[in-house]
Formats: C-alpha cells, sequence, structure tokens
C-alpha cells in the first residue's frame, strides 16, 4: 500500500500496454506482453495479494506467453498494423 | 484536491487500461493483437478487484502469523498455561472479562497495556489488520479461467490461418465472402 | 474503423471515469470503512478460518473448504478446455507437405545440462508449494502451475518427441480425468456418513488419527488441492503439445 510504488509500476504498466499493441514483430509483441504480466504480478504481491501474484507469475508470465510464441511460430511471425 | 487524487488516482489508470485493452480487441486487424488485447482487458479487471480488497496502510497479507497458533482452539489451554506461568503474581485472571472478543475485532491495532495482562487464548483475528480474502479468491479462478480461454483462441487461431493462409482481419473477410458467394 | 472505435472507447471511458471519481458513492482507494471491507462475509472469514479448520491461509480455506463447489467446477472448466483445444486441433493425417520439415538438431550443451539439474528441483518445489499451501502462499493451482511448466520445459529444450516419450497424451488425459475424480469422489464419501457433499468435517472416523472435525477438514482440504493439481499440470502439458505442434504431436518448435 505504498502509494509511491504504485506510482512507480503504474507509469511502466500503461506504456507496456500500449507497446504491447502497437509492435509489428509478433514475437517483440508476446514478449512485451510477458513483462505486463510481470509488472501486475508486482503489484499485486505489493497490494497484500500473494496467491494471485504467485498464480499470475506462474501462469501469466510463464505459460500464456509461451502460448502465444509457440501459435506465432505455426502461423505469420509479422502483422500488418 | 491533493487528497482527491491521491484516492482516486489508481481507479483512473485502472479504466485506461481497460479501454485499452477494449481499443486492442475492437480495432486492430491482426488476430493475435486482438488476443492481446483482450488478456490486457482481462488481467486490468483482476487489479481492480484486488485493489478493492485493500484496507489500509496497514493491512496485511491475509495469513495469520505463526501457523495461527494463537486463535486456534487447540493450542488455548497450553498457551494460557504458560501465559499465566510467565506473569505470575501480576493479578492475572482477575480482570479476564474485560478483554471481549467482540471488543477487540474492531479496533484498529490500538493497544492498551491494560489488555496486555489479560490475554486470554484463542483470541480473535482483528478483522481490519488482514486484507478482505473474498476478492482474491475469485480472482484466482478468474486467472485460470483466463488462460484456459486463451488456449482455446490460439488453437481456433492456428485452424483459420491453415484454412485461409491469412491472420489480417480485412482479407479474412475479403475471402470468406468469396467462399460464400463462389 | 479505429477513429470510430476509438471514439466509442473514448466515451465508455470517460462515463466510467466520471462514475469512479465521484466522491460520496464510489468509496476512496483503501478507505476501511467501504462496503467491501466491513462486509459481515469476510468478517466471518477472517475470524472463524481457524476455529473450523485449523488452516492459518484464510484465501485457501475459502477457496477450497468454503467455496469449494466453485473450485470443482473451475477444475472442470480447465479439463473442458483441454478436450476442447484436442478437439478443434487434432489431426491424425500424415504430413501432407504443409509443414516445413524441421532439421534434426541436436539440443544445445549448455541448455541441456543446466536444465537436467533444475527439472527435478523444479518438480520438488511444485509438491513444496501444494503442501504448504495451508500456511504460506500456495495451493493446487500453483503447484500444479509449475509442474505443468517443467513437462513444457523438457518440450522446450529437446524436441516434443522426447518430452511425449515420457508422458504421453493418453496419460496426461487419464491424469487430467483422474484429478476431477479425486475432487468429486471425496466429496461423494461424506453423504455415505449422513452430511452435504463436500462436507469434509464428518469424514473423522475413516480418516487415520484424526481426532477432531476441523483437523479432517484440514486433510480434506490437502486432497482435493492434490486432485486439482493432477488436472491443471496435465491440461496445461496438453495444450502446449497440441499449439506447437499444430495438432500432429510431431515436429513443431
Amino acid at each position: 500500500m505504498i502509494f509511491e510504488f504504485d506510482l512507480l509500476v503504474l507509469i511502466f504498466l500503461l506504456p507496456a500496454a500500449i507497446i504491447a499493441l502497437q509492435l509489428k514483430n509478433l514475437v517483440g509483441a508476446s514478449m512485451v506482453f510477458g513483462i505486463y504480466s510481470f509488472l501486475m504480478c508486482l503489484l499485486w504481491a505489493e497490494m497484500g495479494a500473494v496467491d494471485v501474484a504467485f498464480t499470475e507469475a506462474a501462469v501469466g508470465a510463464g505459460v500464456s506467453a509461451v502460448y502465444m510464441i509457440a501459435t506465432v511460430y505455426q502461423t505469420s511471425k509479422r502483422s500488418s498494423d | 484536491m491533493e487528497e482527491f487524487i491521491q484516492s482516486k488516482f489508481n481507479y483512473w489508470i485502472y479504466v485506461l487500461l481497460m479501454m485499452l485493452g477494449l481499443w486492442g480487441m475492437i480495432a486492430k486487424n491482426n488476430m493475435i493483437k486482438k488476443l492481446i488485447g483482450m488478456s490486457i482487458f482481462q488481467t486490468a479487471i483482476i487489479l481492480f478487484y484486488v485493489s478493492v480488497a485493500v484496507k489500509t496502510e496497514e493491512s496485511n497479507i491475509p495469513i495469520l502469523a505463526h501457523h495461527g497458533k494463537e486463535y486456534s482452539p487447540k493450542y488455548a489451554d497450553k498457551l494460557n498455561k504458560k501465559y499465566a506461568e510467565k506473569h505470575k503474581g501480576e493479578g492475572y485472571g482477575k480482570d479476564s472479562g474485560k478483554s471481549d472478543s467482540e471488543d477487540s475485532s474492531h479496533e484498529h491495532g490500538k493497544k492498551d497495556a491494560s489488555s496486555e495482562k489479560v490475554a486470554k487464548y484463542p483470541k480473535t483475528p482483528i478483522v481490519d489488520h488482514y486484507s478482505n480474502p473474498l476478492p482474491h479468491v475469485l480472482m484466482l479462478t478468474a486467472i485460470v479461467v483466463g488462460v484456459a480461454t486463451l488456449g482455446l483462441a490460439l488453437s481456433i487461431t492456428q485452424k483459420i490461418y491453415r484454412h485461409y493462409g491469412t491472420l489480417e482481419e480485412d482479407e479474412l473477410l475479403k475471402k470468406v465472402r468469396a467462399e460464400d458467394n463462389g | 474503423m479505429k477513429l470510430l472505435s476509438g471514439i466509442v472507447c473514448g466515451f465508455v471511458g470517460l462515463l466510467l471515469l466520471y462514475g469512479v471519481s465521484d466522491p460520496d458513492d464510489f468509496p476512496a482507494w483503501g478507505d476501511p470503512n467501504s462496503p467491501a471491507s466491513t462486509s459481515p462475509i469476510s468478517e466471518y472469514f477472517i475470524q472463524n478460518t481457524m476455529k473450523d479448520s485449523e488452516v492459518p491461509n484464510m484465501v485457501t480455506s475459502v477457496l477450497a473448504d468454503y467455496r469449494g463447489w466453485d473450485t470443482m467446477f473451475e477444475t472442470v472448466v480447465v479439463f473442458v478446455a483441454g478436450i476442447a483445444i484436442f478437439a478443434v486441433i487434432r489431426s491424425f493425417d500424415v504430413d501432407v507437405g504443409a509443414v516445413k520439415k524441421p532439421k534434426v538438431r541436436e539440443a544445445d550443451l549448455v541448455l541441456k545440462h543446466t536444465v537436467r539439474l533444475l527439472i527435478p528441483v523444479i518438480q520438488i518445489f511444485s509438491l513444496y508449494v501444494l503442501g504448504h499451501g495451508h500456511g504460506s502462499p500456495g495451493g493446487g493451482f500453483q503447484g500444479g502451475v509449475i509442474l505443468g511448466a517443467s513437462f513444457i520445459l523438457v518440450a522446450l529444450v529437446w524436441d516434443i518427441e522426447t518430452a511425449l516419450k515420457r508422458f504421453s497424451e493418453k496419460q496426461a488425459i487419464f491424469c487430467a480425468g483422474i484429478g476431477i475424480f479425486i475432487y468429486a469422489g471425496f466429496g461423494f464419501l461424506s453423504i455415505f456418513f449422513g452430511a452435504e457433499f463436500l462436507n469434509y468435517g464428518v469424514l473423522e472416523p475413516i480418516l487415520p488419527g484424526i481426532h477432531s472435525s476441523a483437523k479432517a477438514r484440514y486433510i480434506g482440504m490437502l486432497i482435493v488441492e492434490i486432485g486439482v493439481m493432477c488436472t491443471v499440470a496435465s491440461v496445461l502439458y496438453l495444450i502446449y503439445a497440441l499449439l506447437a505442434t499444430r495438432g500432429r504431436m510431431q515436429g513443431g518448435l
């Protein structure tokens, strides 16, 4: 519940979300999505939700990003916008 | 004004993140970008719920300390005996009716000197010292169901690519209409 | 299209911002008198978790004991998602030439030897997280995801055939079903003792060495979390094997 820490992480979170949506290279977009997941996990751990942060660290950054990269490798790796 | 910004600032950022995810789902052409937008939307909603569960500056994680020994009826006799031996001759047991469990359950961590002497086990956990556990439980379910849904959406994307050869929405619409007509 | 959707999202965003910034109705962040913080249900959970079930982690006790019905159906949802992905993508035809033949490669030297040392440690850690879900953050879901991730690691460093040789898809589907069977079956046992479904407190006559109904609930929670872990680990591994090989279970990433 430290206000300044929350502010700092939120300032990093918004550009990460924007960049994940704007990158044309899809592998890079999946990785920035993993960064976004990790920052969320940090924020929830600081707010006192340790179980939720544990699950998000394992699922969001470990499993979700791997699924996206596996799919991107089997389909096209660039997007037009 | 300062207080107003400090108390509501986080909610504004959460609304911004939600709208970013929603815009990504509608406006982007590529299927994978749409799925990234959906995941951003889901995690922003989970953030909103978790921030509702926060209580005050002092609230801690929702796990009782020391394996909850002080609050369990199983160890109550042992702990009471140990406490009586440690504070022998200090008038323990005289005012044992003062610190009721209803009294201390809503206090904000106030510690008078008198309640130290007449502590009685098992105590009741002070509600204000722990974060609300109910939204955490709901959000655990939400995260796991979200990853299962993401896996299903990605497999359907692969099937679409196999069939039509492209993942862009406008080209897909053209090919589907050509298939329907021809 | 982008401009139109941007306008619509902006409009909805402004409405939400207006609703959130209301100083009277919407409570401030971290307010101890907000309706969510003073709800009687949360008070009951915080005050009675030790008395009813001897479990100090409130989130685990709510998840597996007070709201065990929801958790059972969540496990079923994960299982059904795995089966659905299997139904959508699995194809049994031989390579028709649409898939590029992957060149035969040996696993990288550094990765091979590092991961060989790491994977047993990761699996033991997942069992630790499962068992200590009562006193520290953890539980069935977290342990299951870590275990599934260790299988995915084998498939990433070597290839998918090596991973499938050790844990084939038939065994994975079987383990996913066994997890739900453990959960629902254990809840069903308490019907024979005269109580409702998923009421673990009445099972103390059959559990060896347990002398109070609170401890029976403690053990009951542990067993249903084992069921959850089985299902989650095998379904996550199965989804990866299907996604990375486009349904053919050979070649791939």
